[in-house]
């Protein structure tokens, strides 16, 4: 036996090294810290700054109502930002979908209009919006995967395509009301204190039955299961989070519906891009495409089917900013919400190379992005410093980013 | 090893041109089971070409492919994988944002009528696979790969294609870019494959490294195949020479015994 192989033989065997108890987890998260993985911390740190900063400032902005408010506010961002992390794990980026928000806005404006003789309920004419802004997303896609056009040329030619879109749709109108309660209760309708302890259960619930779902299927597998007393510990403190967070929505007028949605589309993403075939794809043709193509992944359809993704789910958030004024005019997916939505997704931790960022990301910089520009209102600062400030915290967080790309690299054993 | 051993793998006169270039000519190459055989020739010699050829990535002008014996006909990398035709590129072709497991099942993923995924499953056999070759280093099978060492990038590579099983893996420059202490870790782990029975093709340019592993030598120059000799009856100074002057042999059964 050479020296090298006594060495190896002395060496741990190669078992799954799962953190065993509470000190076990904090040195395996303070090792991941220093090797560059450091998770949602930056964000959360951020937000619990933000916060303290401004109700120091000013008293109504940490209220049960101004949190309604922010979720309000943050529902339509959030919901683009996740299509933008599935676009950026992939490294590549879609500029088309301020505007296809606009497009998805404008449809379902135009499908709610009474007295037509195209008139769809709202709910149908929500679902429409989604599939319309699919097909863009197919079609953009297309170009991307099959004929190699670089997205940022692809959607940035939709960008502008889709802007005449929308005014040529609106061209003779100019704006239309929505009338549909069905579409306005997307971003105006709470649900009752009770309704809302109903959901905060229901969720603590699902959550529960997921993890004891995992633990059964490791033991039939054979694999170690992680210490009991930290998932119990988990469980709690989740189910503990949720009825916290009801009640306090509770205090402000009820639990909102934008909110419900953007938490079920949250888990719902979350579960595609963690728990599937094609979430598992995405990550390997984000973090090298020519191994996943030599493995025998489809990456043109991983490509088409992402784009999809990201358009549908912009669509979606223009029915909520539709919803959220109660109308559409001629700047619908205008303004900052191609931006907020980029920002959100990056600020959230989501890396622009590539293969590296989560769902939650797109809940995290939207909630940060928000709660800045909610401050800034409540305090009466201008415009300005909104902007300059949110421009400083994305400079920040892709700072970061590189940073820690750096680090992680060099942190090879 | 008996000399009456049907070779696994074997090519009999394979030709491959790219335009005006002849990359193949007329080659002949032959693994056989449990051996280790080591491809060796000078840059443009025709090595990549060869195993690219074997891998389906590309298909061959003229000439014959034999496994087992019998004919085949290799139109792509499935067809490879289905005869157990493995490649490990210099590239290695991992995915440094996904962990250990993922990379393994990567584009074979174990997953139930719902598409989803069956983590504890591939979790087990992954473990399972790295501790039957050895691979002891890696301390955990849940970490990315882009924080392993390029020895344990190299295992985790060599262990994804022979989990499969897989007959013949074929090992392209596998410690090019290694240090010493790696490259022993990673020629450890193909004296192990050939102990299990499979057959290794090692396609290197450390002649060191191939006197410590490979069972047999092929030479290839300017296309084709200049001598197969046994490691045990040749020495550095005489592969060299083939390697720079070698005279390709007309006949492919003179080429089996040529060196002696």
């Amino acid at each position: 036996m050479t020296t090298v192989e006594a060495q190896t033989a002395q060496a741990q065997p190669a078992a799954e090294e799962e953190p065993e108890g509470i000190g076990e987890l904090v040195r395996d998260r303070l090792r991941r810290f220093r090797a560059g993985e450091v998770g949602s911390l930056p964000v959360i740190v951020g937000l619990v700054a933000i916060t303290i900063f401004f109700s120091l400032k000013d008293s109504t902005f940490l209220t049960a109502t101004n949190f309604n408010n922010v979720i309000i506010q943050m529902a339509g961002m959030t919901t683009i930002a996740i299509g933008v992390v599935f676009v950026l794990l992939l490294g590549e980026i879609d500029l088309s979908i301020g505007y296809v928000s606009g497009v998805g806005g404008v449809t379902v404006a135009l499908l709610q209009q009474p007295d037509t003789s195209y008139q769809i309920a709202g709910l149908l004419a929500i679902l429409v919006a989604v599939a319309v802004g699919a097909l863009i997303g197919a079609f953009q896609g297309s170009f991307v995967a099959l004929l190699g056009v670089p997205s940022f040329v692809v959607t940035l030619a939709g960008l502008l395509a889709w802007q005449g879109g929308i005014l040529q749709a609106l061209g003779t109108q100019g704006v239309i009301t929505i009338q549909d309660t069905t579409v306005s209760n997307v971003s105006n309708y709470y649900f009752s204190d009770r309704w809302g302890w109903g959901l905060a259960a229901g969720a603590g619930l699902l959550y529960t039955a997921a993890v004891l779902g995992g633990v059964v299927s490791r033991r039939r597998a054979g694999v170690r299961i992680k210490n009991g007393w930290l998932i119990a510990l988990r469980v709690v403190l989740v189910a503990g989070i949720c009825f916290f967070i009801v009640a306090v929505c509770n205090r402000g007028g009820g639990v909102p519906f934008a909110g419900v949605m953007i938490a079920v589309l949250l888990v719902f993403w979350t579960y595609i891009a963690k728990r599937t075939l094609f979430g598992r794809h995405v990550y390997a043709v984000g973090g090298n495409a020519e191994a996943a193509r030599r493995a025998g992944i489809n990456v043109k359809r991983i490509r088409i089917i992402v784009f999809m993704i990201s358009s549908a789910m912009a669509a979606l958030g223009g029915v909520v900013f539709a919803a959220q004024i109660t109308s559409v005019d001629l700047s619908a997916g205008g303004g900052t919400i191609l931006l907020d939505a980029i920002s959100a997704a990056v600020i959230g931790g989501t890396s622009l190379f590539g293969g590296r960022g989560e769902i939650k990301n797109a809940l995290l910089g939207a909630a940060l992005i928000s709660a800045i520009a909610n401050g800034i209102n409540t305090v009466q600062y201008s415009d300005a410093i909104k902007f300059i400030v949110t421009g400083a915290i994305l400079l920040a967080a892709v700072t970061l980013d590189t940073v820690l790309r750096r680090r992680q690299a060099a942190a090879g054993r | 090893m008996a000399d009456t051993d049907t070779p696994i793998l074997e090519l009999r006169g394979v030709s491959k041109a790219f335009g005006p270039v002849q990359a193949l000519e007329e080659a002949d190459f032959e693994v056989r089971p449990g051996e280790v055989m080591a491809l060796v020739g000078d840059n443009g010699a025709g090595k990549s070409t060869l195993i690219k050829c074997v891998a389906g990535i590309y298909s061959i002008d003229s000439g014959e492919v034999l496994f087992e014996g019998r004919p085949v006909h290799i139109h792509g990398p499935k067809d490879a994988g289905r005869l157990g035709i493995e490649v490990v590129y210099q590239d290695l072709a991992l995915c440094d944002n996904l962990d250990v497991v993922q990379n393994m099942y990567l584009g074979r993923e174990v997953h139930d009528l719902l598409r989803r995924l069956k983590e504890a499953e591939m979790e087990h056999h992954t473990a399972k696979t790295l501790k039957s070759l050895s691979v002891t280093t890696i301390r955990s099978i849940r970490l990315a790969v882009a924080s392993l060492s390029g020895g344990q990038r190299q295992s985790v590579a060599v262990a994804r294609a022979v989990m499969w099983n897989s007959r013949v893996v074929i090992l392209d420059e596998p410690t090019a870019a290694l240090g010493v202490a790696q490259t022993r870790q990673v020629l450890d782990l193909v004296k192990r494959l050939a102990t299990q029975g499979l057959s290794v093709v090692l396609v290197s340019h450390n002649l060191h490294d191939i006197f410590e592993v490979a069972n047999r030598i092929t030479v290839l120059r300017l296309g084709r195949n200049v001598g197969v000799y046994e490691r045990a009856q040749t020495t550095q100074q005489k592969i060299v020479e083939a390697i720079t002057a070698g005279v390709p042999t007309k006949v492919p059964s003179v080429a089996e015994t040529a060196p002696a």
